[in-house]
């Protein structure tokens, strides 16, 4: 095997590249433009039968056609070669290419290391178990053709698993690395605009069928473990911006800064941890109404606890809140007057209901429970799909449909209110969460959104009631599956199941938890808190001390251990060095053992007569092996030799 | 102040045995350092380390982290590759001059996993690759050129691995005390009938009546000595064939410096003699070699063959 430049790759080692090729690029078929998936399975297909034909590969120019081609076609979709999403692009392109320019090891190593950068970009989409197992599969075969490239005549069972194995081995390192590289908060640079695409949440207005909609995503908002016994069902409303301006059609939030709320604690804290998902805005949820917030939240003069920046990566927060409290009970005019403001035309019916109650009635409570008593005995229904509203959508919810979810009730009681001369607004959030049983942590889900309104009365300052609460009571005490009439579509993931069918979902979220807990959630903080448990001082200069000291001993155990490995002689061989070690007198190299009993019969007679037999049986047990009972004989004659003679 | 850097190396690394017994590399004699696709895969990972820290993926770091562990892991095999393996000098057949010389090697693991992708190269951009399996030994052609007549010794010889995953190359320097004996280049040329021992048929066309056997025909040969018919059961694409006689059992050849041209340089001189052995030998024509101070009687077969050869490579050397 003579080798010539530049050692060229041999034919059976190519299927391993084209393995490792398609197992880093297939999952992003998922994601990326459907001619670029396309373009790399005919590109792919064209490589695998220049190689199934043993056909010359393409040239220079034909190549360069087709990355030009392929260039200006991600050009053309994103505008844009740089990114997340084009440089993905991008990568998976040129892998694609360097299938038909695949000629010498050299070549074969970057489709190797593209490979891993590749796999990589797979978690810009998720980073849940699933992608995890699948990329340490893609993984394992990718090092498999890594290793083909230096032993090309490997048999490809050994190949796999050596590779396995060497991943194996480098876990530890991995877990060292994991616990003690010095962790810093990105971003490093500025991201690009399509870093975080795809998240779902509350959006900062309300429009009918808003939430609605985001009820039918099953997604997980949030989870919240609390430090002791959990507040009542009834009590869980998780809020998020309130809305103050109405046109008619949207809620919107106010613009006018409010002064800082004065909140009155009326009983005992709660205090919790929220591990919120990423939702791309900056309201946190926290629980009605937050008392103690992360140091660089606030609130909002509203009651919302807002973040500093969008929270665009899963956070733990430490949170505290008062169930019972009491809100600006001397709220400034400024803020009262928008909170009666209604557009000037429109809702005429609702304004003339409004009218009528607040005539009636002795003071602000009783419009309040006269409304509350309206939706209550009017035939009026809690369903997902409300039928479409008219202009005067208010009145034609109010009189004509009377079906609708709770931001129909929110909103349309809000209107009354302020038709009646009481400031009213919109609050919207979750209400509610599923406890699971596994790990105890309560998880609040899109589907739990909820709108729900607040009024501000007189020594009381601002209320909550919550409209929805008087058509469907369920939905506020078990949850939305109870609340929706029979006979309504219910998207999957609501429907009710079998208890193991529940049970399996606890036990598959609760995995889920404790892998954003630990190993996803796995931060400066984390680190920090763990490594002074540990008793260290964190320093960043201690931690890169520790991680060489452990680093240092898990390679000098590996390496300890790999070289480790030797082929134990035939036991007649080790009886035969025992023997020797036990007389203490060692035969030479080469003497043979006849040669060797001769040189101890000159030296030691006495010694001689009983080594002789040792002689015998090693040499029957050694050329004659068919004989089962000479090993045992030398065994025996071995264990009838002196101790050691003290020279 | 000009160092020599080979000698250097030579005396660092060079003999720490005598050549001659079985070495067994251990720590103190393998040497190992990153590959070029190492330093490439360091590259990748520090540039997926600032993506996994930019784009806060905790997946990604640890798949950087694995990753590096595995370049670690993959830089103690590499070393484990070569560590404890046995290296015994073998034989080595002569060449001529101008020919590959391979220098036997055995390799011998004790441990029961393969040891893949050994290679072994003496001299620059001429290397070969071998696999030893587990408890195993494997024999080895180190290839280096023959230039030159004489003894052409074993240079030092780099043994290296880049298995399993070609991030690291490890190496080891061998120095076994080998040496291949190297023939002269032979110089075809017709054997001039002027050598003909005077004995037996007495004259120099002496050698032309007891049918000896056949030999390819070399270009000085006279084309009245083609044998036609013999020629024609070829199919032609081989040389023609030229009839050889022996003049009687006692007719011999007397190979002597003597008769060589005496204007052509000394090495001229071997080639065109050891062209005369190798063409006697063929046409089984026992022959005597006289070179100045050395006198080889007549004989035949081939320890008498190798014993001319054998004065002719070490010549005056």
């Amino acid at each position: 095997m003579k080798s010539s430049q530049p050692d060229p790759l041999s034919r059976e080692q190519t299927p391993w590249l084209f393995a490792a090729a398609v197992v880093t690029t297939l999952p992003h078929t998922l994601q990326q433009p459907w001619w670029l998936s396309a373009f790399g399975a005919l590109l792919f297909a064209w490589a695998f039968l220049l190689w199934r034909e043993d056909r010359r590969l393409p040239g220079r120019w034909i190549l360069l056609a087709l990355v030009v081609a392929g260039v200006a076609a991600i050009l053309a979709d994103f505008r844009t070669l740089f990114g997340r999403e084009a440089g993905v692009a991008t990568l998976v392109l040129f892998m694609a290419m360097k299938l038909l320019e695949l000629r010498s090891r050299r070549d074969a190593t970057v489709i190797v290391m593209l490979g891993y950068f590749l796999l990589l970009t797979h978690y810009f989409h998720s980073q849940d178990i699933p992608t995890g197992l699948w990329l340490l599969f893609a993984l394992w075969v990718v090092t498999a053709a890594l290793v083909r490239l230096q032993a090309a005549t490997m048999p490809p069972r050994e190949n796999l698993v050596q590779a396995g194995s060497l991943l194996a081995q480098a876990l530890p390192f991995m877990l060292v690395l994991y616990l003690l590289f010095p962790r810093i908060n990105g971003p490093l640079w500025g991201l690009p605009a399509d870093a975080f695409t795809g998240q779902t949440g509350l959006s900062d207005s309300m429009a009918p069928g808003n939430i609605a909609n985001l009820v039918r995503s099953g997604e997980i908002a949030f989870r919240v473990r609390f430090d002791e016994v959990p507040p009542a069902r009834q009590q869980l409303y998780w809020r998020g911006p309130v809305l103050e301006n109405f046109d008619g059609r949207i809620w919107r939030q106010a613009t006018r800064p409010a002064s800082p709320e004065r909140i009155e604690e009326l009983g005992p804290r709660i205090a919790y941890e929220m591990t919120l998902e990423a939702h791309g805005q900056r309201w946190l949820l926290a629980l009605d109404a937050p008392v103690a917030l992360p140091a660089d939240a606030k609130l909002d003069g509203r009651l919302a606890a807002l973040a500093p920046r969008p929270v665009d990566k899963r956070q733990r927060l430490r949170l505290s809140s008062s169930p019972a409290y009491r809100l600006n009970t001397a709220e400034s005019p400024l803020s009262l007057s928008d909170n009666l403001r209604l557009p000037a035309n429109g809702n005429p019916q609702t304004r003339e209901l409004a009218r009528n109650w607040q005539a009636q009635a002795n003071g602000p409570a009783e419009v309040i429970a006269r409304a509350l008593r309206h939706f209550r005995e009017e035939s009026f229904h809690y369903t997902l799909q409300p039928p479409l509203l008219g202009r005067d959508g208010i009145d034609d919810f109010l009189f004509r449909t009377r079906r609708g979810f709770c931001e129909h009730y929110a909103a349309a009681f809000v209107v009354l209110m302020r038709n009646a001369g009481i400031p009213a607004r919109v609050v919207t959030g979750y209400q509610g969460g599923e406890m699971n049983p596994r790990d105890g942590y309560l998880v609040v889900r899109q589907s739990e959104a909820h709108a729900w309104a607040e009024v501000w009365l007189e020594k009381r300052g601002w209320v909550r009631v919550d409209p929805t609460a008087a058509v469907a009571p369920e939905r506020i005490e078990r949850g939305i599956v109870d609340a929706l009439p029979a006979g309504e579509p219910l998207p999957a993931f609501l429907m009710r199941h079998g208890d193991w069918l529940r049970d399996l979902r606890h036990r598959w979220e609760a995995l889920n938890n404790a892998w954003n807990q630990h190993i996803l959630g796995y931060d400066t903080q984390r680190q920090r808190d763990l490594l002074s448990r540990l008793g260290f001082e964190v320093d960043w200069r201690q931690l890169i001390i520790a991680l060489g000291l452990a680093c240092a001993i898990v390679l000098a155990l590996v390496t300890a251990w790999s070289l480790r490995q030797r082929i134990r002689p035939a036991p007649e061989i080790r009886l035969w060095h025992r023997a020797q070690r036990r007389i203490g007198i060692h035969c030479a190299p080469g003497e043979t053992p006849l040669a060797f009993a001769a040189r101890l019969r000159a030296a030691d007679p006495a010694l001689a007569a009983r080594f002789d037999p040792v002689v015998r049986h090693f040499l029957l047990a050694r050329y004659a092996p068919d004989n089962p009972t000479s090993l045992a004989a030398l065994a025996a004659a071995v264990n009838r030799l002196p101790r050691r003679r003290i020279a | 102040m000009a160092i020599n850097f080979r000698e250097l190396q030579q005396r660092l690394f060079g003999s720490r045995d005598d050549g001659l017994t079985p070495v067994t590399l251990d720590r103190r004699r393998i040497f190992i350092l990153p590959s070029r696709a190492g330093l490439l895969f360091a590259l990748t990972l520090v540039v997926m380390l600032l993506a996994a820290i930019n784009y806060n993926l905790a997946l990604g770091h640890a798949l950087v982290f694995l990753l590096a562990g595995l370049g670690l892991v993959g830089m103690v095999h590499t070393f484990r590759n070569l560590h404890g393996l046995r290296i015994t000098p073998g034989r080595c057949a002569p060449v001529f001059a101008g020919e590959t010389a391979e220098f036997t090697l055995l390799l011998d693991n004790d441990r029961p996993g393969s040891r893949y992708g050994l290679m072994l190269e003496a001299e620059k951009g001429l290397s070969t690759s071998s696999s030893v399996g587990g408890g195993n030994q494997a024999s080895v052609g180190v290839p280096v050129h023959a230039h030159r007549r004489g003894w052409l010794p074993l240079p030092r010889t780099r043994l290296s691995t880049r298995y399993p995953l070609g991030l690291f190359t490890a190496w080891s320097y061998l120095q076994p005390g080998m040496r291949c004996l190297v023939y002269p280049k032979p110089l075809p040329q017709a054997l001039p009938d002027g050598l003909w021992a005077a004995q037996g048929s007495g004259n120099g066309s002496g050698g032309q009546e007891d049918f000896a056997g056949f030999r390819e025909r070399q270009t000085s040969d006279s084309l009245r000595h083609v044998a036609w018919k013999a020629s024609a059961r070829d199919d032609g694409s081989r040389p023609l064939l030229v009839k050889l006689f022996a003049g009687g059992s006692d007719s011999q050849l007397e190979l002597a410096w003597s008769a060589t041209d005496p204007t052509a340089d000394d090495e001229t001189r071997l080639s065109v003699l050891t062209g005369w052995v190798l063409a006697a030998d063929q046409g089984r024509i026992p022959f005597s070699l006289s070179l100045p101070g050395v006198n080889i009687p007549a004989g035949n077969g081939a320890a008498h063959r190798q014993r001319c050869l054998e004065a002719l490579a070490l010549f005056r050397t």
